[in-house]
């Protein structure tokens, strides 16, 4: 238990798909324009997170390794992204119409926004890990589930953060050549190093 | 040969580089720009190899490409690109395995790299193999450069190092130089690509 809160509050705070690894910066930087979009999308890669990584979880331990093909792996773990973004796409269309409706494109882009698929990666290295020693070891299913809630919560957490600051920054005095992306960039970079303060952190 | 190298191919091969650059304009392939940028050496590796990725795979996808059908295409696209970042994974653990370990998921997340989908979408569905070929790298060799002046600003700053290699004199240390800590930090890349596109939009205002 104390190794799943620890996995669950580093994900989001330490190892913010964001702001230490840059993933998902694709999206992250078209869709955070308001807060509205920007929650719908963070909710979206969070659910799309958590069916995927421990998916993917399984098939690396129960297929590809025992059969010896984890070289592989990028083809089928992207292959499962793709075909998990289609079957949630198709869920959402015919349960919820207006969320369909309000998420537009971005829904079906999720596939290959690179947080997912990151994820995924990030957690392949990890099965390796040994869990007595390190706090970042990925040793069964639930871990995988709990460290994909974290990094999705983390993810939903920096977009918002951003759209926030952006709303705000509409009203402000910016450089000419520096509007737009590149007074964005600079934010983000801030952003992060407040989040840097956070990596010293122990549960 | 004038064939092969029309005007609207030259403009196919150096748009990306400056007016039309992958990053810095039309901001795609953000993530792994930002994320090997600590040293110039995996800088480099990763510009040769996005360059590589995105030739052939504009080159497959546009030879294939009436062939295609059109719900699928998607996939298709993801599967080729995934087959060739595979190939090139492994050739650089068995060639650079030191390079390909700093690089840890970067590589693999190519695949997800929107300026290869972006490319694909936009230019090879709708083009000959030569001229994709061409667009290919281009806009690999567009993001390449990004990456090295990002990567030299921050290992220059952040170590007093190229490739591994000290250039910072020892005499200026005894004086009291200190190296910049901060630029090893992931967040110092976010802000020095920030600059560089500043830079980059006064440069070309004062073009027009």
């Amino acid at each position: 238990m104390e190794h799943l809160i620890n996995l669950f509050v580093r994900s989001i705070f330490v190892d913010n798909m964001i702001f230490a690894f840059f993933l998902g910066m694709c999206s992250y930087l078209a869709v955070s324009k308001n807060v509205k979009t920007a929650l719908g999308l963070g909710v979206a890669v969070t659910f799309v997170l958590l069916i995927t990584v421990p998916v993917d979880y399984l098939l690396q331990v129960h297929v590809l390794d025992p059969l010896d093909l984890s070289y592989l792996s990028f083809i089928l773990f992207i292959a499962i992204i793709a075909g998990i973004v289609q079957i949630v796409e198709m869920f959402v269309e015919r349960f919820s119409p207006s969320l369909y409706a309000s998420l537009g494109i971005f829904l079906p882009l999720i596939a290959v926004n690179c947080a997912i698929m990151g994820a995924s990666l990030f957690m392949q290295q990890r099965i390796q890990m040994d869990p007595t020693v390190n706090t970042q070891a990925i040793a069964n299913v639930w871990d995988a589930l709990v460290y994909a809630l974290g990094s999705g919560i983390g993810w939903l957490l920096a977009i918002v953060g951003l759209a926030a600051i952006r709303e705000k920054m509409a009203y402000t005095d910016v450089p000419k050549p520096l509007q737009g992306l590149g007074i964005t960039f600079i934010t983000v970079g801030l952003m992060a190093m407040a989040f840097m303060c956070f990596s010293g952190l122990k549960l | 040969m004038s064939k092969l190298f029309s005007k609207a191919n030259k403009e196919a091969l150096t748009g990306p580089l400056n007016l039309n650059n992958p990053v810095v304009v039309q901001v795609l392939g953000i993530c792994s720009a930002l994320a090997v940028t600590s040293q110039l050496k995996p800088a480099i590796v990763m510009g040769l190899s996005v360059t590589i990725i995105t030739a052939f795979s504009n080159l497959v996808i546009s030879l294939i490409r009436n062939t295609i059908p059109n719900r699928i295409r998607i996939i298709v696209q993801l599967v080729v690109v995934a087959a060739l970042v595979t190939i090139v994974a492994q050739v650089l653990k068995a060639f650079a395995y030191d390079v390909s370990v700093q690089l840890s998921v970067y590589v693999g997340l190519i695949i997800t790299n929107c300026i290869l989908m972006g490319r694909l979408e936009a230019f090879a569905m709708m083009n000959g193999p030569w001229e994709s070929f061409l667009d290919g790298i281009g806009n690999g060799v567009g993001y390449a450069m990004v990456l090295v002046i990002v990567g030299f600003v921050r290992e220059l700053l952040g170590s007093g190092c190229l490739f591994g290699f000290q250039v910072v004199p020892q005499c200026l240390y005894d004086w009291g130089y200190m190296n910049n800590g901060m630029m090893t930090m992931p967040a110092m890349s976010l802000i020095i690509v920030g600059c560089v596109l500043w830079v980059h939009r006064s440069i070309n205002k004062e073009n027009k």
